[in-house]
């Protein structure tokens, strides 16, 4: 694939998400918080002022007992082609590598100005409302390949991009050039008791992220919009399924009015 | 404000012409003018040039005083000896101090720097707590692995020529960021002579241009 840079992309990491799996026992946020150095907010914070960079929301099919329905959804950073916080950050804080797909956040370079978080359909964005304070004898648990972030910076997922710099490296010690894809496994999808969660390169046909992405049970989230996200989720149910559609595709007609609206 | 009432209020002329005594009064303030701006001008640049890297930069010695060059010339060794690839690809930039205690596990000569060595550190087995000219800040990701096995790169166009040098110079801070002051370089306004002088973001993106390395920022930020 080649964009419009001119860099030739042989990497496009994705994830797929299989929701008929996924319990909601917030081992992929566990997980994630101790990979990325995500700091606890004090006990007296407002509950909207923690950090996570991937959130199970539970959402149900507002129907009473017994049609009653309910199903477990974790939003990581969606990593958009068409990213909306690309467009808003003001100090290009914000970036999508080319060669690999993934929307990086610099927080050294962020101003803390949030148009982003307000720009993200997906709610995939936090701030950091308070210094990163870990207790004492906590701090031996920092993940050296990240480094943590300050008060007055937005951060999100970045598909663990540590764990691709450390993959990166050991293809390059053993002499093989860097435009070669390497394969690596983020946080949430090694931690993530039921498998529910795949990662891989979508430019790869024959990877399984590929086959899932492109089977019958796929959709992605709010894909009206035109952000084109790189996570897709996977169900059987189809009411789980119309999760991903947004009021859009109902103005446009291409879904119906969801039942009992 | 032409009403028939301002017309009754007298004439003022105002003339510009000085006096002679007012004239010579502002030759010799324009001359005391010009040495207070020349001295001004000299205690500024005193203080930029001088001063503030006095007061900027820290300077703390190493432990002991490391001698490259005996070790390559005298013992014959090579660099990859105590410098060398992990077997994850990460690269041992200071060696651990197994690797100075195979040699030295008793003095084999008279030096101070050896006797701190065994004494210190070898015989209670303490790790030396090397202060690293080279150390980048947090935010920053370097890897060996792709500059050394990959484009080749000679390690004195980062590090200069230290495996020649017969002793640890100091080691600058900046008090402000505490970065070493390798990443900036010796010169106030940054970088030096030399190429391996600094090691600033400029430097890695200009050496990247150069060779056409796609770069992006996760590259080398985390």
């Amino acid at each position: 694939m080649s964009t419009h840079s001119g860099v030739t992309a042989t990497t496009s990491y994705a994830m797929v998400i299989d929701l008929d799996k996924c319990t909601g026992c917030g081992a992929c946020m566990v997980g994630c918080a101790v990979e990325n150095n995500i700091s606890v907010p004090p006990v007296a914070a407002a509950e909207n002022r923690g950090l996570t960079w991937i959130r199970v929301y539970r959402v149900d099919n507002g129907k009473e007992f017994p049609e009653h329905r309910s199903v477990c959804v974790p939003i990581p950073c969606q990593h958009c082609d068409n990213a909306p916080c690309i467009h808003v950050c003001p100090v290009t804080a914000v970036q999508m590598d080319e060669s690999t797909g993934i929307v990086g956040q610099i927080p050294t370079r962020c101003m803390g100005c949030r148009y982003c978080m307000a720009a993200c359909p997906y709610h995939a964005r936090y701030f950091n409302w308070f210094d990163p304070i870990w207790p004492e004898g906590m701090e031996d648990t920092l993940n050296p390949d990240v480094s943590p972030r300050m008060r007055g910076v937005a951060e999100k997922c970045n598909f663990c991009h540590g764990r691709l710099d450390r993959a990166r490296e050991l293809a390059s010690a053993g002499g093989r050039p860097t435009s070669e894809p390497v394969t690596y496994q983020p946080a949430c999808a090694e931690a993530c008791p039921h498998g529910a969660i795949t990662f891989g390169n979508m430019l790869d046909e024959s990877s399984e992220v590929y086959q899932l992405a492109h089977g019958p049970h796929a959709f992605r989230l709010l894909e009206a919009l035109g952000t084109k996200p790189k996570v897709t989720y996977l169900s059987r149910e189809p009411w789980v399924r119309r999760i991903g559609l947004s009021r859009l595709d109902m103005v446009r007609g291409l879904a119906d009015a969801p039942e009992g609206a | 404000m032409s009403n028939g009432a301002s017309d009754h209020r007298p004439r003022i002329e105002v003339t510009n012409v000085p006096t002679p005594q007012q004239e010579r009064g502002a030759r010799r303030l324009s001359t005391l003018g010009r040495v207070l701006l020349a001295l001004g001008l000299a205690a500024g640049l005193a203080a930029g040039w001088i001063a503030l890297p006095a007061f900027l930069y820290g300077r703390q010695e190493q432990p002991l005083a490391f001698n490259h060059l005996v070790h390559v010339e005298t013992a014959a060794m090579s660099c990859e000896d105590c410098h060398s690839f992990g077997v994850d690809g990460s690269y041992v930039g200071i060696p651990p101090l197994s690797a100075c205690a195979d040699c030295h596990s008793e003095a084999q000569g008279d030096s101070e720097a050896e006797r701190i060595l065994v004494d210190d550190f070898v015989t209670p087995g303490r790790e030396i707590p090397w202060l690293v000219y080279a150390r980048q800040p947090d935010n920053v990701y370097f890897s060996h692995a792709p500059h050394v096995r990959l484009a080749e790169i000679e390690c004195r166009r980062c590090h200069g020529d230290h495996g020649k040098s017969e002793t640890t110079p100091v080691y600058q801070y900046n008090r402000i960021s505490t970065y070493s002051r390798n990443i900036w370089g010796p010169r106030i306004a940054g970088g030096g002579p030399n190429e391996w002088d600094s090691m600033k973001m400029s430097d890695c993106v200009s050496c990247h241009a150069e060779r056409g390395v796609h770069d992006h920022c996760l590259m080398c930020h985390k």
